[in-house]
């Protein structure tokens, strides 16, 4: 009971963002909404039961609403904004889990130490950009000849430079340690590669979905579905959920859980439908600039006409529903974000659980850091890739690898010369045959 | 910590106790010469069936030179050096033994094929892994977590169709472009092969979740992160080795050689000359040694590159995974240069001139790296070894501990070998005609066509962009 108490008192005062402090909490109830009635023990976590969950519910709205503005906001202005939205998230999240589990009283006897984690930050981000985005760049200097040549270059030697930063880093964490902190470095070492792991493989990946194709299919729709599906398992637990579904996430329920799923599908399939008569959002970017985009978008946006069966063709006026093919991607997309991504936040969950933290930062009033937001994202983007490249893009990898190599290694003119001599061979080719 | 589980009245335990770290005190060190008298060698052993997991609690006196220096027990720096050590011939001898038979396991390996070589990788691979995962594992925790230690391999062997398929993708579609039906079945796999991967992965992450137990999350969730960092560890070694050895042996070999180069030379400097520590980590570590080393490592990178860079079938690729001789043009790297001695060298010398071949710069500078910077993965496994209070990290080779325990400069080195054959050495003489006869070679009509249409967008957009 005082627990419970102790509860209403935090959530309603201490997670105004000014309260730095007591980022470790120690009770385990995850998040705001979650306050129990005093004295009724079983139901105590479900939010059907709860006096003052309108309130918090408020405050998550909001928010919520603040957030979403502003990622549309966004999307509006384009594919570079985007990717520095994404970079600036990174850097927050970075920042968040860097100082979870730093001890203070250690940290004040190795001074520079703070500075070895930005480093590998810093290497980590030349090395996970300078790939996603050498071709656009190459694309984006080509006019001036002295920049060509310096940006060729250092494409060229890219993962030799990220290397040494990287061992540099590697030795300079060598020459610090210190007697008696051996274990403490090291675990901070390792912590600093797991979460530069995490937060760069999945912005990484983003990156590359923003810039690789349909850039609605495989950024904006992701997104979105986990966002409905969050919303919308929040929603139906919030109306009608009775059985819970994992001891980790003690709040959520069966019930919101299928209804999410449901909801969740049907909504990626009308997505598709109306994202993906825009070009804006349909054709890739092969550089970074800013402006609009033409180009043809190619046989997933053709539209197919299936005939309904007579039997609900008896009830309805329409005779036949039109369906872009990119709308069975958008579906089994809808698929993985309603099933497996939760998983994410459960990892999250546990994961808070296991290290008796409440939440991972209280950047966002109401849901708490950006970390807390961006877990199931991240098990999504990893997955929206993959899907791309293995079933909406029938692309090759030795075409591709070629490519950059002739790229990144002819000038100009020889790349002119060797297209010309293709073309011929090519023609000789087919006149052969 | 990992003495929790231990009956603490055990005598053998009672013998740790008293020789553990530091042996400042008198009493203490009056003990470690009771012991070590009896002992000459490694405690570990005599006193441990190595099967024994309390066979893994050593104290940090890290091995088999160590142990007698304790008798003279004057000034700290002097005792922990090798100059003094009577019982150093026989741990030598022992080291020696077991160095020879590893050496020459790995000629008879070199000389059956890439494939083979392959086969040793991965099995090292496997007993690295099975070494590392050992380590923090607490067995009282494991008895309540049965199917643990099967997701530990279930994201190694995910690992290993990962990292193997992205390296050898290119080896197996040439290995099976005789049979259609099985070109198909192989580039079928190829092209699910991020899929497939991405989904055991997250079927082994669902399953750790849902195997999550209350009051071991912390413990599961250190064992997942512990689980991730050795697969990464092993793994991006292994892989860079692995592609490297498919570049040529030589590229495989040569930094290999140079790192046990370094390692032996080093022990031979400090066995003689060693009088200045180098570094608090690793104690018996000399700046005489470091230097020696340096110099003679630098210098036989110079010659092994000549001596190794004249059989073809070290230095020619391989571009399938079949088993037989090689034959190809080894490019200008290995075609030596002439250049003739100065006149005064020249005139009490038999040799006019010296050839040289061009890759022995680049060996140079791989020798430079082997001496200077790779030593530091030796000093990151003493520094971890301290820091979790173990002594070696298994004991597969006598003489020498586990097999991470030679393979820790071996890492760094390969990973580094092929950073820099893929930014220097690869690639180097780019011309339109080797493209257009590489395109021709290793793409079929199809794919030409798609890189033509590519080509052609790009240019395209160029010019546009230009005006």
């Amino acid at each position: 009971k005082t627990e419970n108490v102790s509860n209403m008192h935090k959530e309603n005062t201490g997670d105004a963002p000014s309260a730095h402090t007591p980022r470790v909490r120690h009770h385990r109830k995850r998040n705001t909404d979650v306050v129990a009635g005093a004295g009724k023990p079983n139901g105590s976590h479900l939010l059907v039961n709860d006096s003052s969950k309108y309130k918090s519910f408020l405050v998550r709205a909001y928010s919520t609403v603040w957030m979403i503005g502003g990622f549309a906001l966004i999307v509006y202005l384009g594919h570079l904004y985007i990717t520095a939205m994404v970079v600036v998230i990174q850097i927050f999240m970075a920042r968040e889990l860097f100082n979870l589990l730093r001890k203070t009283h250690e940290d004040k006897q190795l001074p520079g130490f703070r500075l070895l984690n930005w480093h590998f930050f810093f290497t980590a981000m030349l090395f996970v950009y300078g790939r996603i985005l050498s071709q656009r760049l190459v694309n984006t200097v080509t006019p001036d000849k002295v920049l060509y040549r310096l940006v060729t270059s250092l494409i060229k030697y890219h993962m030799a430079i990220c290397y040494s930063l990287y061992i540099s880093g590697f030795v300079w964490f060598i020459l610090t340690l210190k007697k008696k902190m051996y274990k403490y470095q090291f675990s901070q070492y390792a912590w600093t590669h797991m979460i530069l792991i995490v937060v760069f493989t999945q912005s990484s990946f983003t990156v590359a979905n923003i810039f690789e194709g349909i850039f609605w299919l495989l950024f904006l729709l992701p997104a979105s579905l986990i966002v409905i599906n969050d919303i919308f398992a929040y929603i139906c637990g919030f109306f009608f959920g009775r059985t819970p579904l994992i001891k980790l996430s003690p709040k959520k329920t069966w019930e919101g859980f299928i209804g999410a799923s449901i909801t969740t599908m049907i909504s990626a399939f009308l997505l598709a439908d109306i994202m993906g008569r825009f070009l804006w959002l349909t054709c890739p970017r092969e550089d970074l600039s800013t402006g609009w985009l033409q180009c043809d978008p190619g046989p997933l946006f053709k539209q197919e006409t299936h005939a309904l069966p007579g039997w609900i063709s008896n009830w309805l006026p329409w005779k036949e529903i039109y369906v872009l093919p990119v709308q069975w991607h958008a579906l089994c997309l809808g698929l993985f974000a309603s099933i497996i991504a939760p998983f994410g936040g459960f990892f999250a969950s546990g994961f808070k659980r296991a290290f008796k933290v409440k939440d991972f930062g209280d950047s966002i009033p109401g849901h708490g850091g950006i970390t807390d937001r961006m877990d199931c994202q991240m098990v999504m983007a990893v997955f929206a890739y993959i899907y791309h490249q293995s079933f909406v893009v029938p692309e090759s990898l030795s075409v591709d690898k070629l490519l950059d190599q002739i790229i990144t290694n002819l000038t100009l003119e020889e790349q002119q010369a060797l297209f010309m001599k293709l073309g011929q061979v090519l023609q000789e080719k087919v006149i052969g045959s | 910590a990992m003495e929790k589980d231990l009956n603490q009245n055990s005598p053998r335990i009672r013998k740790i106790r008293d020789n553990s770290y530091p042996p400042n005190t008198p009493t203490s060190r009056m003990n470690n010469n009771n012991q070590r008298d009896n002992h000459p060698n490694s405690p570990r052993d005599y006193n441990y069936s190595p099967s024994s997991p309390t066979a893994r609690l050593r104290w940090r006196n890290r091995s088999n030179e160590i142990p007698a220096e304790v008798k003279r027990g004057n000034a700290s720096n002097v005792r922990n050096l090798l100059l003094g050590d009577k019982n150093k011939y026989r741990s030598m001898w022992i080291r020696t033994c077991s160095s020879l038979w590893m050496l020459g396991g790995v000629f008879f390996i070199i000389y059956m094929g890439h494939l083979y070589i392959w086969a040793m990788v991965v099995g090292i691979q496997i007993f690295m892994a099975k070494e590392l995962f050992f380590l923090l594992r607490r067995a009282h925790e494991e008895r309540r977590l049965p199917g643990f230690r099967l997701l530990n391999w279930h994201f190694f062997f995910t690992a290993m169709l990962f990292v193997y398929g992205r390296i050898l993708q290119q080896q197996l579609v040439n290995t099976v472009s005789s049979d259609r039906f099985i070109y198909k079945l192989v580039s079928g796999l190829i092209k699910y092969q991020m899929v497939i991967c991405y989904f055991l992965y997250i079927a082994g992450f669902m399953w750790f979740i849902l195997t999550l137990k209350k009051k071991m999350y912390k413990y599961q969730f250190g064992q997942y992160a512990w689980t991730h960092m050795i697969l990464i560890v092993v793994f991006t070694q292994s892989s860079f080795t692995v592609a490297n050895i498919f570049e040529g042996i030589f590229w495989f070999l040569l930094p290999a050689a140079l790192i046990a180069m370094n390692d032996v030379a080093a022990y031979f400097f400090g066995f003689y000359f060693g009088k200045t520590p180098l570094i608090k980590l690793s104690p018996k570590k000399t700046w005489e040694g470091f230097i020696g080393a340096s110099v003679a490592t630098t210098i036989s990178a110079f010659l092994f590159a000549n001596v190794l860079g004249q059989f073809q079938w070290l230095t020619c690729p391989r571009k399938d995974l079949s088993t037989g001789w090689l034959h190809c043009d080894p490019g200008p790297l290995f075609r030596p240069e002439y250049y003739p001695l100065p006149t005064w060298i020249a005139s009490f010398s038999p040799w006019k001139a010296i050839s040289i071949l061009p890759v022995q710069w680049h060996a140079f500078s791989l020798g430079l790296f082997a001496s200077v910077i790779a030593p530091f993965g030796g000093f990151f496994a003493s520094g971890f070894k301290r820091a979790f209070k173990i002594k070696d990290f298994g004991d597969s080779i006598p003489g020498h501990g586990g097999f991470t325990d030679r393979m820790d400069c071996q890492m760094v080195m390969a990973i580094f070998a092929y950073i820099y054959i893929q930014s220097f050495i690869v690639h180097q003489d780019y011309s339109v005609e080797m493209i257009l006869d590489h395109i021709s070679r290793s793409l079929g009509h199809e794919e030409q066509k798609m890189l033509y249409a590519k080509l052609g967008d790009i240019l395209r957009h160029k010019l546009q962009g230009g005006f």
